[in-house]
């Protein structure tokens, strides 16, 4: 005897009653939640940048941020300035400081720029806004750029904190999926720290960047001026990525940096 | 025994998931290089595994046959993304720990095979032993997969050094130890599950298929 639940009828109306239940339930929940992520998401920026530029939690071998409650104060604290640059083809067109973009931009932080979006915008031959976080501690001023690229299976991302000479001060990686114990490495404390010190721009002043490199002959990282660092056991495709990632996005901050020597 | 209690303790040994079914290999060779790794897995598919035969298993009379996979796909998948959002909003720190985890749980065959196999058929009672116990089951072999790798691989148990500073060479590495790289990469994971696999079926041999 054919059942009831073998009808074509009875199938094609219960799939459609339940992709609108739980669509209802999905929407539902994530109307709700949504204030309070896109509030998580803002504090966790901040609390990157501030961990770039060494403000942070750090204890014995593990990094940790600031608090999330912390992390506002800090950052309107140490924070000085959030310029932001117009580029197009390696060259400057316009800057704006962090007050002048947000009359522009409906009181948006330069911060919050989706830098995923203005590497598009690029990608497509449009101008490109990049952000740049001048923060200071202890008399020393950091100039703080995000950077973005691809791992293994998904995104990475980063901060890295400069000085005027482009020497690494601190920096910050995070990955959206890569292998836990392999590329997800490159969130831990031993791999971010490798890149403090590190120069950017060789001597006569050409860009290098800094190349996450398999035997390099210096894993104890005390070479500064090698532009390598010491690549994660098993992770050479997220650590390529790194190296992309800090070669094309900083790369694009060098004319501003130059226009700090003068 | 109780036919009840046999739902949780058989999973953990002798219908294993993992070293007898052979489901949820992906997973487990895909996220076990760390214990820590392994350890929030095994929570997460116990909960989503737990909640989702429940869940399966009240609408295991009103499922029409001809789309019951699309259907338990919806419900894992509905599920994981609740999860999901609510440990963003409230718990962001733990999401972001988790956020690999998500497409490792809704494809875990483990998942879809409980529902298809056990759920459609049984009291939601009964389908939450059976999720529990299967969960515990997988979660038991990747743990043991995982605190090898982590050991062996890394030198390292949660994070925490166990055998002394490789690079400063003290503790085990004074001794000229190594840490072994290749523990890291998932071939590794293949050949524990192997040997796991081994000395299960020498220790019950009618566990041996011919």
């Amino acid at each position: 005897m054919e059942q009831r639940t073998d009808k074509n009828s009875y199938t094609i109306i219960f799939a459609i009653a339940m992709v609108l239940v739980v669509g209802v339930i999905l929407a539902g929940l994530f109307g709700f939640t949504k204030p309070m992520i896109t509030q998580n998401e803002e504090i966790e920026k901040q609390q990157n940048i501030l961990y770039a530029m060494g403000i942070n939690a750090n204890e014995g071998t593990s990094a940790n941020f600031v608090s999330t409650k912390e992390a506002p104060a800090l950052f309107t604290e140490n924070i000085k300035e959030q310029i932001v640059l117009e580029v197009k083809d390696g060259k400057i067109l316009s800057q704006m400081t962090r007050q002048e973009y947000m009359d522009a931009n409906n009181g948006q932080e330069p911060y919050l720029i989706d830098i995923k979006k203005q590497k598009t915008n690029a990608k497509n031959g449009m101008s490109r806004k990049l952000p740049l976080f001048v923060g200071e501690k202890d008399g020393k001023t950091f100039y703080i750029a995000p950077i973005r690229g691809k791992g293994l299976w998904d995104a990475i991302w980063g901060y890295v904190a400069l000085d005027k000479d482009m020497v690494v001060q601190g920096a910050y990686f995070d990955h959206k999926g890569e292998t836990p114990g392999l590329g997800a490495n490159i969130k831990q404390r031993y791999f971010m720290d490798d890149f403090i010190g590190e120069h950017l721009v060789s001597e006569s002043g050409v860009f290098k960047g800094i190349t996450v490199a398999k035997g390099n002959a210096d894993p104890k990282n005390e070479d500064k001026t090698d532009n390598e660092v010491d690549a994660i056991a098993g992770a050479t495709i997220t650590g390529d990525g790194v190296t992309a990632m800090i070669k094309k996005d900083l790369k694009l901050y060098l004319p501003y940096f130059e226009t700090l020597k003068n | 025994m109780g036919k009840d209690s046999r739902l949780i303790l058989d999973p953990l040994a002798d219908n294993n998931p993992i070293t007898i079914q052979v489901l949820g290999i992906c997973s487990a060779l895909a996220i076990t290089a760390e214990l820590e790794a392994s350890i929030v897995m095994s929570i997460s598919v116990l909960f989503v595994l737990g909640i989702g035969n429940v869940v399966i298993s009240l609408m295991r009379n009103i499922i029409p046959s001809k789309i019951r996979i699309i259907v338990q796909l919806i419900v894992v998948a509905t599920l994981v993304i609740i999860v999901d959002l609510v440990l963003k909003a409230y718990a962001y720190e733990l999401s972001k720990t988790l956020s690999v985890f998500v497409g490792l749980i809704i494809t875990n065959c483990i998942i879809m095979g409980r529902f298809e196999a056990f759920a459609l058929a049984n009291s939601p009672y009964r389908s939450f032993l059976d999720g529990i116990g299967n969960a515990l089951g997988y979660g038991v072999i990747l743990i043991i997969v995982g605190f090898f790798r982590e050991l062996l691989g890394s030198g390292t148990l949660l994070g925490f050094p166990v055998l002394g500073d490789p690079i400063e060479k003290t503790g085990l590495y004074a001794f000229g130890y190594e840490n072994n790289g290749f523990m890291l990469l998932s071939p590794m994971a293949l050949i524990v599950v192997g040997i796991i696999i081994w000395i299960q079926r020498n220790r019950n041999k009618a566990l041996i298929e011919d």
